[in-house]
């Protein structure tokens, strides 16, 4: 499911399946996108930042175009304990391994993967970028 | 052949991407078939350019001749050069038939009697439009065939476009001479701006495609679906939001191709406003800002944005009047709204 921001319209309450993991998309070269995301953490419910959430953070491949300082973004790692994903969208490369990522941390998240929770793995990839 | 207008010819002609020499001569009709038979077009453009001097000196090609290849150079590449709108006006309800003979003869007495040295020439083009070039001298030195100003006077309009060679003086001089040669009383510089002639001529004659109030519109649906390749495992969540937003920006912008700008320029005179707690408020004289949008095409970029989700829809009416306005120099006063800038004459 694709939304612009949250709250997701309530007219289609019914027609949603469960939740398993919500990636945030910030777009490194538009502040816009950062407040919009900001703005749209405030409507998620703190049971998904056990491991749930994940922030993507694309347009990396553009140094010359960033308006969101990495500050920021880390900012919102520490306060919402949720690792983020770096990737740029127009290399088809990185675009398919980050999707591969994104699709097994969802498999995770959805308790396909016996043995491996949410909150642990959210933990491990945290833990694994502060090294 | 005078060694001025040679250098002038080689130099005109080296501006010409090769492949396009050859029809640019023919259009120029100075050299006949048989000479431009002659021509190698595929050598260096060095080359070719010299074979055409030597021809030119042949035909004994004079200034008028050169400078009539750069005005078919210049129609042909126009966006190589800037270019503002002027408009005209006339106090009274007469309309004058225009005469063509008649305005360039007063065209060149006014020029040349308050500056000598001057060289004039004239094209008409299908379209009304009439090019004039001029090269300016000063009154102790022959003219300057570098130093060159372009006009365009479409005839059944009140618009001139005129690409001010760099010589600042020279123009309040040539409005005069446009206004007195076309029998109107006042010409005003337009806020309007840019590279691409056509496009300016579009936004002036409103040939681009405009927004119409229509009390049917199509539903939005069929088009989305047919022209994208949707997968259906995906689910917009913000369709009603999306087709809004596509909705608001084809009535604000239209369907057709937007005129091509390059930039727009937004000259700020208000007081600064701001957290009372700075102290920047007490001071009352207006706070001096200019604000510039550049872009390869601004008005494309302008409505890309909200589709894009990078703005808004709809966007600030400062930067979506731009076409209906004819102007992309603003001055913003205090108070609501903005103010263009006052009818001026030379």
């Amino acid at each position: 499911h694709l939304a612009t921001s949250l709250p997701l319209p309530s007219e289609r309450d019914h027609l949603r399946p469960r939740i398993d993991l919500i990636a945030f998309m910030i777009d490194i070269k538009s502040k816009y996108s950062l407040k919009n995301v900001e703005a749209s953490l405030a409507h998620v419910d703190a049971s998904f930042f056990l491991g749930k959430v994940c922030f993507l953070v694309t347009g990396v491949g553009r140094v010359n175009y960033c308006s969101v300082e990495t500050n920021a973004v880390w900012k919102l790692r520490d306060i919402y304990c949720s690792p983020v994903l770096y990737c740029e969208l127009e290399l088809e490369g990185v675009r398919v391994a980050t999707a591969q990522r994104l699709l097994r941390m969802l498999q995770i998240c959805a308790g396909h993967i016996p043995g491996v929770s949410a909150l642990s793995f959210g933990s491990l990839l945290r833990n694994s970028e502060d090294e | 052949m005078d060694e001025t207008v040679a250098e002038y010819i080689r130099r005109t002609v080296l501006k010409i991407p090769r492949d396009e020499i050859k029809t640019m001569l023919q259009m120029w009709g100075f050299l006949s078939e048989a000479q431009l038979q002659t021509l190698n077009f595929h050598q260096a453009k060095d080359n070719i350019s010299q074979e055409v001097v030597q021809l030119c000196e042949d035909n004994s090609a004079d200034i008028k001749q050169a400078a009539a290849l750069d005005i078919i150079y210049n129609h042909v590449y126009p966006n190589k050069r800037m270019w503002s709108v002027y408009q005209m006006s006339k106090s009274g309800e007469e309309t004058d038939f225009f005469d063509l003979t008649d305005f360039k003869k007063k065209f060149k007495r006014r020029l040349q009697t308050a500056l000598k040295n001057v060289t004039i020439n004239f094209r008409e083009y299908e379209d009304n439009a009439i090019w004039i070039r001029i090269a300016w001298g000063t009154p102790y030195k022959k003219p300057n065939q570098y130093k060159t100003s372009y006009v365009v006077y479409h005839s059944q309009t009140p618009y001139v476009f005129i690409s001010a060679s760099v010589i600042r003086s020279t123009l309040p001089l040539l409005c005069q001479t446009l206004v007195a040669a076309s029998n109107y009383h006042d010409i005003r510089e337009m806020e309007l701006r840019s590279h691409c002639l056509n496009s300016l001529k579009d936004i002036v004659f409103k040939r681009y495609n405009q927004t119409f109030q229509t009390y049917y519109p199509r539903p939005l649906q069929e088009r989305n679906v047919t022209s994208e390749n949707v997968d259906l495992r995906i689910i917009q969540e913000n369709k009603n939001e999306k087709e809004r937003i596509l909705r608001v920006n084809r009535e604000v912008f239209g369907d057709g191709p937007q005129p091509k700008l390059e930039f727009a320029q937004y000259k700020l005179e208000t007081t600064f406003k701001s957290n009372p707690t700075l102290h920047v408020s007490d001071i009352k004289e207006p706070f001096r800002c200019l604000v510039k949008f550049s872009s390869p095409h601004l008005l494309e970029s302008l409505k890309s944005l909200a589709p894009a989700g990078l703005a808004d829809a709809p966007l600030s009416p400062l930067l979506t009047c731009i076409p209906q306005k004819a102007r992309n120099y603003f001055k913003i006063r205090e108070r609501k709204g903005f103010f263009p800038g006052s009818f001026v004459s030379p």
